[in-house]
């Protein structure tokens, strides 16, 4: 029996829209296709409006989960355009942000792994151990989602001792708590079986359709920007990449929990080896003529931002290249040949952030599934000719 | 006045009244474990201690719209959820707990029971996937195609380990298993293995974690109930919880002594017990991820159902022994 079941836009396993369309027979996957563009919301056409600095918030807001990685690139691009040194206090706060930011994502991905494995218990184990983070990144910045800590030339908050305590009691906690859902995710009998030998992409594979972050480190293929290309502060922090050579999901939940294991460990060395100083340097409201290539390791991967200056205080052109979009391409080849069962997993293991990955649109009608390709310009015009043609609807009765 | 006497046992009590009302408990009961091993509050708002959620959740159900589909065959998926809990619900009658005399068999004990209520519980089973394939729906139709697969693995080791009990009392009738393990406490140690095996297989037969497969909600939407809403939906989820309770309350009498004691004694031996099997499912549901449809054939033919063979073998070797 083969057909065709479409994942998405709407399913309960995506908590964002994507539409995978999924060709089966009976429960075994023979084709996949995957459709983006459900989300796009123009972020950089929008960043050409804005000035340098309202862009670290808007920058910001590309991502819901490392709200940090995306404004910290941005920070990073923008500092090299303008020649700035921030100062190494302001530094090592950024980065120790990141750092709590990457356990806060890791996380949630494996309360997310658990419940899409229907795995109830792992979920909301991890997701009451989360709050621990959550708490110390809202006693640094503020806020729990959005921190707002990066401004152009360093941090807008300081640390003060007590925060450093609590920052160091909080990862004690969590340290213990992770050990603990190592042990669990690598040895809970049905949920090991579920991982293992899942969605298998070979060392080969990942370096040809180049996967990035823990993916690719489940793989085998150690590339961690954070060692290759070490930015900032992380040459002075001993840590080390975590990679696995089983190159399924469990391999991926494997490399998720040893990085937490090292994002604690440099956490600790970041708080203890805290330089004294300034927090922040006074940064020219316009950058020179010229471009920059930014990356940053976030918790999905490498993020890269290309920003290109031409002279005034707005960037002439802001690229972004979001660690998920990287991934899409390995997905398809992790999904072929697996089960239907294994759809959520495999799919939830890359970490999709659909909606920082989201850079088009595709015009689909409805009826026929007839795609086309329309100028922005033309859209409006049809757009105000069937509202001027359209009838005036009043207790209009839906069909269902 | 024998009339009026049929209609309150067939409504009130122990009839659907009383399932309703001890299968919403015993829900509330499920929720609160499942949430109490998990960190979670579960159920608080609704009555004391949220006991009035399961019910509340049904009424609001009921009250819900009820779509039927345009491609789905109406009448029977408009009738299915109704035969579905009569079905459970007659089996609910045949519990050794109540209006049973030991010498004389009447129409809710008799000798054969355990095979009645065997079988009236397998209808479920069959009901969803007729449910899942009316309703056309291609989650619907992917859930039943996995409630039938399922059904072939977890239906022999239940039957083998829920009969090799009887085997040993020699005899088919559920009160009569019972009052025979009343008399020897002590030969219900060696049926220890088949009560594991059964609790196993009839989670699988509930559908709940590590079986919930039919409905898997990241995998599959909503499953074999993808399209019902309102009523139907409600009267579902009914039929499960009273399948529930009148699969631990027969693993109850045939496993753990059945309920002693007359009435009053009796039904306080049915609570507890029954309590104490939800409980065991609760702990396996926290306990556990979902496994896959291919995983759960293979765990029921290489495990389940050799383990369930030794347990009979065992059975009849002992009563060789015993006579």
């Amino acid at each position: 029996m083969n057909f065709q079941i479409p994942i998405g836009p709407q399913h309960p396993a995506l908590k964002e829209p994507i539409s995978l369309r999924m060709t089966v027979d009976g429960e075994v996957i023979t084709d996949v296709d995957i459709r983006l563009g459900y989300n796009h919301r123009g972020l950089e056409k929008l960043a050409e409006e804005k000035t340098w600095l309202q862009n670290i918030y808007l920058t910001e807001r590309i991502c819901g989960i490392c709200s940090h990685s995306h404004s910290s690139c941005f920070v990073q691009g923008v500092e090299k355009l303008m020649e700035l040194t921030p100062p190494r206090r302001g530094l090592y706060i950024r980065y120790l942000v990141s750092e709590l930011e990457r356990v806060h994502s890791h996380l949630l991905w494996l309360g997310v792994a658990g419940h899409e494995a229907g795995f109830d218990s792992f979920f909301m184990y991890t997701w009451r151990d989360r709050e621990v983070v959550m708490d110390l990144l809202e006693m640094i910045s503020g806020n729990r989602v959005h921190y707002a800590m990066n401004t152009l030339g360093g941090v807008r908050r300081d640390l003060d001792e007590g925060q450093k305590a609590r920052i160091l009691e909080g990862v004690a906690i969590l340290r213990k708590r992770s050990e603990y859902y190592f042990h669990i995710g690598a040895s809970e009998p049905s949920f090991v079986a579920r991982i293992a030998g899942v969605g298998l992409l070979s060392k080969e594979q990942a370096v040809s359709l180049c996967a990035v972050g823990p993916v690719a480190r489940a793989s085998g293929v150690a590339r961690d920007v954070r060692k290759e290309d070490p930015y900032a502060v992380y040459d002075e922090l001993d840590f080390e990449l975590c990679t696995a050579d089983t190159c399924d999901v469990l391999g991926r939940v494997v490399v998720r929990v040893k990085e937490l294991l090292q994002s604690y460990r440099m956490i600790e060395q970041m708080v203890k080896g805290l330089p004294d100083g300034d927090i922040v340097v006074k940064a020219p409201r316009k950058a020179k003529p010229g471009e920059v290539v930014s990356r940053y390791e976030a918790p999905r991967g490498e993020n890269i931002h290309y920003i290109k200056a031409n002279g005034s205080d707005k960037p002439e052109r802001l690229k972004v290249r979001a660690p998920t979009l990287g991934n899409y391409a390995a997905t398809l080849v992790m999904l072929r040949k697996g089960f239907i069962a294994d759809i959520p997993l495999i799919f939830a293991a890359i970490d999709p952030c659909i909606c920082c990955a989201e850079r088009t649109v595709t015009l689909v009608k409805a009826g026929s599934g007839e795609e086309s390709v329309v100028r922005m310009s033309d859209l409006r015009r049809r757009a105000i000719a069937r509202h001027q043609n359209a009838p005036v609807k009043r207790n209009a009765v839906w069909p269902l | 006045m024998a009339v009026v006497r049929t209609v309150l046992y067939l409504v009130v009590y122990p009839g659907l009244l009383f399932l309703f009302v001890y299968s919403t408990f015993c829900e509330w009961f499920d929720r609160k474990v499942y949430a109490r091993f998990q960190n979670r509050m579960g159920p608080t708002h609704t009555g004391r201690f949220g006991v009035l959620q399961p019910i509340a959740d049904f009424f609001k159900l009921m009250a819900k719209e009820d779509v039927v589909p345009d491609a789905a065959d109406k009448r029977l998926f408009s009738v299915l959820p109704v035969i579905g809990l009569a079905v459970v619900s007659t089996a609910g009658l045949l519990l050794p707990v109540w209006n049973f005399d030991l010498a004389n068999p009447g129409w809710t004990s008799f000798s054969g029971d355990i095979i009645v209520i065997l079988y009236l519980l397998s209808l479920p089973t069959l009901i969803l996937f007729l449910a899942a394939w009316s309703s056309t729906n291609l989650f619907s139709t992917i859930g039943g195609a996995r409630v039938l697969t399922m059904l072939f693995g977890y239906e022999v080791p239940l039957f083998l380990a829920v009969l090799s009990p009887a085997i040993l009392a020699d005899s088919w009738r559920l009160a009569e298993i019972a009052a025979f393990y009343q008399a020897k406490p002590l030969l219900l140690l060696t049926n220890i293995l088949g009560f594991f095996i059964a609790l196993v297989a009839v989670q699988a037969k509930l559908e709940r974690t590590p079986f919930d497969i039919p409905h898997a909600e990241t995998e599959i939407v909503g499953g074999t109930f993808t399209e019902y809403s309102g009523k139907k939906l409600a009267l579902f989820r009914l039929t499960f919880d009273i399948e529930m309770v009148v699969a631990s309350g027969l693993l109850a009498a045939v496993f753990l002594g059945g309920f002693p004691g007359g009435a009053v004694v009796g039904f306080i031996h049915f609570v507890v017990k029954t309590l104490f099997i939800i409980f065991l499912l609760s702990l396996l549901r926290a306990l556990t991820s979902r496994i896959r449809i291919d995983q759960v054939v293979s765990f029921a033919w290489k495990y389940l159902a050799p383990l369930a063979v030794l347990q009979l073998l065992a059975t009849i070797l002992l009563k060789g022994l015993i006579t």
